[in-house]
């Protein structure tokens, strides 16, 4: 076996095309997925056209003013605004792709607002233009401008329910209010209560008003009862759920390591799978290897050292490459001998499938395109979501994803990298299972080359 | 010059052999021995029988019936019709990587000898997909020589030389017999058999019709001075095939 592995890496050296693909696919792969993780989107360019007149943005709110222009400011902390002055600009704008979409804020805005606040009837509505040319940019646009849109609507909101709860407060307690500049001192209800009761007692014994006001009082204690009530209960409008979160399996990996951890082997079962096939393939198309199995080397030797040799390959680029990813992505260093031996198991188990494609294929070509066509279905199946698809077809797909090395390969270098995902030995246990497995698949195939 | 089984013990020796795939049948019960410094040609139509019996005799596949033996401790060299080398490796790198793969005892030494043996000196550092067909060939046939077999299987040798080539290659071929080994080789080319062997098994529909000499197997068609592609063509009508 050591002399037709010197013989394949001699072969591989006098390929410069073939080595360079193989490392020159995964190490781009994983500086575009790291430049890609390490640069969060920008804002995204809006054109914004506000048809409120200067000076008119403000809303008054019982004895508040609620400014329209201080919200404005924070929605241009999220996005990148194109100020425009007119609708045709704005659409213009959009459609030549200089901004991804267009925010149109109505003259009538604080009047909706107003109208809103003081009688409870009524939408305030800005306008959105989307370029619909890109879904991608499309949903992009929709999702960061709504996120900030709700962010404003929120913060009216709780704007409005601090007043009015102020407001209340006042009507509650009393104080002192300001009213078109001057100030006003206000009884307040627990006061009046107060001031009846003792007119009530200066009121002679048989006074018909006793009874009367005795009512009024009455209903001020009520009144006074219910609006104590009152204040929490609006307070608590603002934030009406809290989502207490409780993680169950201990730490999560971090969504950007996970999609490195993707990446890698993503590329180990490309390249495995793609070596493999191709050198046992070319053992036939050189009509050698009817000569080497003549006594020279038996077949599952031959097998070994094609999956030994494409899975080790293939595992020293991974490592390379998240080597490189790590500098944009934290990877775990300390766990470095886990990551070696997860990326070498899961080498091996590629390798396996990749001599029993080679062997059932035959030709390089045929080889080649069937390593390629199996490599997308396979990471397909194995990161379809749960959530996504029904209880049915979520178990189909576990099905399939369960006899590929994909999954078990992807579980195992997760843990290596981050030590957050369940434990390594059953993935590693089940990547060896299934390089048994496929070996005996290529060794069932390889039958028919000597022939 | 031919050795016969009176004088010499048989390098290989077939006995009933019989091959079937499936319903078809590609070899029934041949037999015949093969003695040292003698050259085969087993000539047959294409579909004869010729490539699965000489994978037989070379141990790739595996007769349905009958048995092949040779004396213990005799290799059989094995040339497949397509050169069975790395198109990417130097003629020395293919040399020594099969001498390697063989066990044997100085790979270097096998290496040099072959070389020379093959006049392929000038050209071992060069890539044998560089090399033209014959000397791929040659390559090809130096493999199979590493391990200094007692016999040597050749499947079609010639089939993809130009005739400077061939010439050199049967020179090459008939040097090996001349110093004693054998050498058995499936052809279609009627006229290389006559030239160049000293017996002739035909086979037509995995049977084996005849074998002898050429002159022994013109005779048997008639003789009467007709070429011997004429006459085997002949010979296989008579015979039903």
């Amino acid at each position: 076996m050591r002399w037709l592995l010197v013989k394949d890496l001699q072969i591989l050296r006098r390929s410069p095309l073939l080595v360079a693909l193989l490392v020159i696919y995964p190490v781009t792969l994983a500086l575009i997925i790291g430049f890609a993780l390490s640069s969060p989107p920008g804002k995204p360019k809006v054109a914004f056209l506000t048809q409120v007149p200067k000076g008119h943005g403000r809303i008054h709110f019982g004895s508040q003013n609620i400014n329209l222009s201080s919200y404005t400011k924070q929605l241009f902390e999220s996005i990148q605004p194109i100020v425009v002055h007119s609708r045709a600009q704005a659409i213009a704008d959009v459609r030549s792709g200089r901004s991804l979409a267009a925010l149109i804020v109505p003259s009538d805005i604080p009047e909706q607002i107003q109208n809103l606040v003081t009688t409870g009837v009524g939408s305030p509505t800005v306008q959105l233009i989307l370029n619909t040319k890109d879904p991608v940019e499309r949903q992009f646009a929709d999702q960061a401008i709504e996120a900030r849109l709700n962010e404003v609507d929120q913060a009216v909101s709780k704007q409005v329910l601090r007043v009015a709860v102020v407001d209340l407060q006042q009507v509650l307690s009393g104080g002192s209010i300001q009213f078109f500049g001057q100030s006003f001192q206000l009884l307040g209800l627990r006061d009046s209560r107060a001031l009846l009761r003792r007119v009530i007692a200066a009121l002679p014994a048989r006074s018909p008003l006793r009874a009367e006001l005795g009512r009024v009082v009455g209903f001020a204690d009520l009144a006074i009862q219910g609006l104590a009530f009152a204040n929490p209960v609006l307070g608590s409008i603002g934030t009406p759920l809290t989502v207490d979160q409780t993680e169950l399996s201990g730490r999560t990996t971090p969504t950007a390591t996970y999609a490195v951890t993707i990446a890698v082997i993503f590329s180990l079962m490309l390249v495995t799978l793609l070596l493999a096939a191709g050198m046992l393939a070319l053992e036939r198309e050189e009509h050698a290897f009817a000569r080497l199995v003549r006594g020279l080397v038996s077949p599952g030797a031959l097998l070994a050292e094609k999956a030994v040799l494409a899975g080790g390959c293939a595992a020293a680029a991974a490592i390379l490459m998240a080597a490189g990813v790590s500098t944009f992505v934290p990877l775990d260093w300390s766990r470095f001998p886990l990551w070696v031996v997860a990326l070498a198991a899961a080498g091996i188990a590629f390798g396996a499938l990749g001599v029993a494609i080679g062997g059932l294929a035959r030709e390089v070509r045929a080889a080649s395109l069937l390593a390629f066509m199996l490599s997308l279905p396979v990471a397909f199946v194995a990161l379809v979501p749960a959530a996504s698809v029904s209880g049915g077809v979520k178990s189909l797909l576990d099905a399939v994803a369960f006899v590929f090395p994909f999954k078990p390969a992807l579980d195992a270098a997760n843990n290596a990298f981050s030590a957050t995902a369940p434990a390594i030995g059953w993935p590693l246990v089940h990547l060896v299972g299934l390089a048994i497995v496929f070996g005996g698949v290529a060794r069932l195939a390889v039958r028919r080359l000597a022939e | 010059m031919p050795a016969t089984a009176a004088t010499r013990e048989a390098t290989l020796a077939a006995r009933a052999l019989s091959k079937r795939f499936g319903n078809r049948t590609a070899l029934r019960d041949v037999s015949f021995e093969l003695y040292p410094g003698e050259l085969v040609a087993i000539i047959g139509p294409n579909g004869a029988g010729k490539t699965t019996l000489l994978s037989i005799l070379a141990g790739i596949q595996a007769p349905s019936s009958g048995e092949v033996s040779s004396p213990v401790g005799r290799k059989v060299g094995w040339v497949p019709q397509q050169p069975a080398v790395y198109s990417k490796l130097s003629v020395a790198e293919n040399l020594r990587l099969f001498a390697r793969l063989e066990k044997l005892s100085d790979p270097e030494q096998a290496v040099e000898r072959m070389l020379d043996q093959t006049e392929l000196r000038e050209r071992s550092g060069d890539e044998v997909g560089r090399l033209s067909g014959g000397n791929q060939q040659r390559v090809n046939v130096a493999v199979g020589l590493l391990g200094e077999p007692a016999a040597l299987l050749l499947d079609e040798p010639t089939s993809s030389l130009d005739p400077r080539q061939r010439e050199r290659l049967w020179g090459f071929i008939a040097a090996l017999a001349g110093r004693g080994t054998t050498v058995a080789y499936a052809t279609h080319n009627v006229v290389e058999a006559e030239r160049y062997a000293d017996r002739v098994l035909v086979l037509a529909d995995g049977e084996l019709l005849f074998s002898g000499t050429p002159a022994e197997f013109e005779r048997a068609v008639g003789g009467r001075g007709r070429d011997f592609e004429a006459a085997f063509v002949r010979f296989l009508d008579e015979h039903g095939h």
